[in-house]
């Protein structure tokens, strides 16, 4: 059967590839050249070897922005990743109105990026203004809460759904022999539920860590970087190089930034699945 | 085996209670707000409840609709998010039914590629892409559909590739014997089959594509289209000279069919999010 449906591949599988080779592959193998050039357009590029990733590495704004990045995406991965496991298993109790807990949790996820920072960007400055504080615009802790905050509401619900399934998905025999056998509600947690979730807990943790990595337009939205690029994340920081500085250098360094960010998320990505799927425990 | 409910359960329930007021409460306010004259909205105002004197009406959301331009970039978005979903619901599950079908090098290499491409950051591609897409006219909210089918195949192939796997190649083979040819097997035999894996990546890429913001900023052409979000990023980067109002009331319109929708099929919501990442 394999050989006839070969034949048909035109049919089948030309149209997703063209479609792939021109937003994908392309662009990707252009981007890779081109973090090796001076270039304004793509036609007028000239070859400069790795000095673009050498005035990158320089660039102190690049380098703040992946500390405020590093240090956003842990916090928040932290924060994301406990509230909704704990919000999970007390849903996962048999109380009232699960299913509009789940619901409203579940909300804020539809929202856009943009839409989400703008609606926070409104609330925080007038609670902020309420309490006499300096605006977002000014204030960089404020703004990497706020972000923090954002994050939390908007993600939460979306990781709670993927414990919830994670945790009905143990066999009630299993909680129930452990608790003939005379484990306590936290042994049970910690012994039983924890471990067989595990799966659901590497996805994630990897869907929070990417997500808040690679965070922009919720940083466009709620801070826009401001003050002066304090709570610019890597995202925003390689756009701004790209669109925002004139001359004909900062498009080659934005590309290699690029570059170098695309590394960076291959490797926690991989460090991460490798890190928790060996936790990971048979059934 | 029957628990009764505990205290501990009900406090559990007024604390979960109490965390969905907070968690409704920002959408709440802008809404209280895009109910209110436009001089009741100060930073110092906003938390108050419109009164009889700074109670709106409707004005603010007829002013959105009718000065904003808002109903022409909600056409566009909308424009967009049909077709580049359609077009990518039913090229991927015919991509994804090719390479799990078919075990040579070439479907293998596709599929490596489909799922690398899923881990790989916007930022990495969007100066390239968006040149390439001007080269190429695919910069108005018709043609968009095609980098959108590109960019969102790793997502789709991937989780129709899992699903396509369990499905028996005996109910195929014996189709193909009565004298289907490949295209009315697939249709005929697995579509069927897939409707809920359908519905599952449907509305994944849809609440993608209709909240994206970098890629149509980028790829079309802004003289002539913007899209919603492009539209409430526009609002708030000009803070002060626009009223706030009706950007209120805009960003409540925006809100407010996606809340409806997913009322509605919060179920098939669900569901497609817990598949997604049970696949991922």
């Amino acid at each position: 059967m394999a050989k006839i449906i070969r034949k048909w591949w035109p049919v089948f599988l030309l149209p997703t590839l063209v479609a792939f080779i021109i937003g994908f592959v392309i662009p990707f193998c252009q981007g890779l050249y081109l973090s090796f050039c001076k270039f304004t357009t793509i036609n007028k590029a000239e070859w400069v070897g790795i000095s673009n990733y050498l005035k990158a590495f320089q660039d102190t704004q690049f380098r703040s922005a992946f500390v405020f990045t590093a240090a956003f995406t842990v916090v928040s991965t932290v924060l994301i990743n406990v509230c909704a496991f704990v919000v999970a298993l007390t849903l996962t109790r048999r109380i009232r109105g699960t299913n509009l807990f789940r619901t409203v949790f579940f909300m804020p996820n539809l929202i856009g990026g943009i839409v989400l920072g703008f609606i926070w960007n409104i609330l925080i400055n007038c609670v902020l203004s309420l309490l006499g504080k300096p605006l977002l615009a000014l204030n960089t802790t404020a703004g990497f809460w706020g972000l923090i905050i954002l994050m939390c509401w908007q993600q939460i619900g979306y990781m709670m759904i993927i414990y919830i399934a994670g945790l009905q998905s143990i066999p009630g025999e299993l909680i129930e022999a452990a608790r003939i056998d005379g484990a306590s509600a936290r042994q049970i947690l910690f012994r039983v539920k924890i471990p067989n979730v595990m799966p659901s807990i590497t996805i994630c943790l990897f869907l929070t860590l990417t997500n808040s990595f690679k965070l922009f337009d919720q940083n466009l939205a709620l801070t826009g970087g401001d003050p002066n690029h304090a709570t610019e994340m890597l995202a925003m920081n390689i756009y701004q190089t790209f669109y925002a500085r004139s001359g004909p250098n900062w498009k080659g360094i934005g590309q290699a930034k690029a570059v170098l960010f695309c590394i960076m998320v291959i490797a926690i990505s991989l460090i991460q699945l490798r890190a928790t799927r060996s936790k990971e425990v048979q059934q | 085996m029957v628990k009764r409910r505990t205290v501990a359960d009900w406090i559990w329930t007024v604390m979960l209670s109490l965390l969905c007021l907070v968690w409704v409460y920002p959408v709440v306010m802008i809404l209280l707000n895009a109910l209110k004259v436009e001089t009741a909205i100060t930073t110092g105002g906003a938390f108050q409840l419109p009164t009889l004197e700074t109670f709106a009406g409707l004005d603010n959301f007829v002013n959105a609709i009718q000065a904003k331009g808002f109903l022409d970039a909600f056409a566009t978005s909308l424009v967009i998010t049909i077709t580049s979903v359609a077009l990518i619901l039913v090229c991927c599950s015919m991509c994804a039914w090719f390479i799990t079908r078919v075990n040579n090098r070439l479907s293998k290499l596709c599929y490596f590629l489909f799922v690398f491409s899923m881990v790989v950051p916007f930022q990495m591609l969007m100066f390239t892409l968006a040149a390439t897409a001007d080269r190429l006219k695919l910069n108005t909210p018709w043609n968009i559909c095609i980098i959108y089918l590109g960019f969102g195949a790793g997502l789709a192939v991937f989780m129709f590739a899992g699903f396509m796997k369990s499905i028996p190649i005996e109910v195929e083979e014996a189709a193909m014997i009565d004298g289907c040819n490949p295209l009315q097997t697939f249709f005929r035999i697995d579509l069927p089959v897939l409707k809920p894996t359908l519905i599952s990546v449907g509305i994944l890429e849809t609440m993608w594509v209709w909240n994206d913001y970098l890629l149509p900023y980028l790829v079309l052409d802004r003289k002539k289209y913007t899209t919603v979000p492009i539209l409430i990023q526009y609002f708030k980067g000009s803070f002060g000279k626009v009223e706030m109002g009706p950007t209120m009331a805009c960003i409540i319109l925006t809100v407010l069919p996606i809340i409806v929708l997913y009322l509605f099929c919060q179920k098939h919501i669900i569901k497609g999010v817990v598949a997604g990442a049970v696949k991922g």
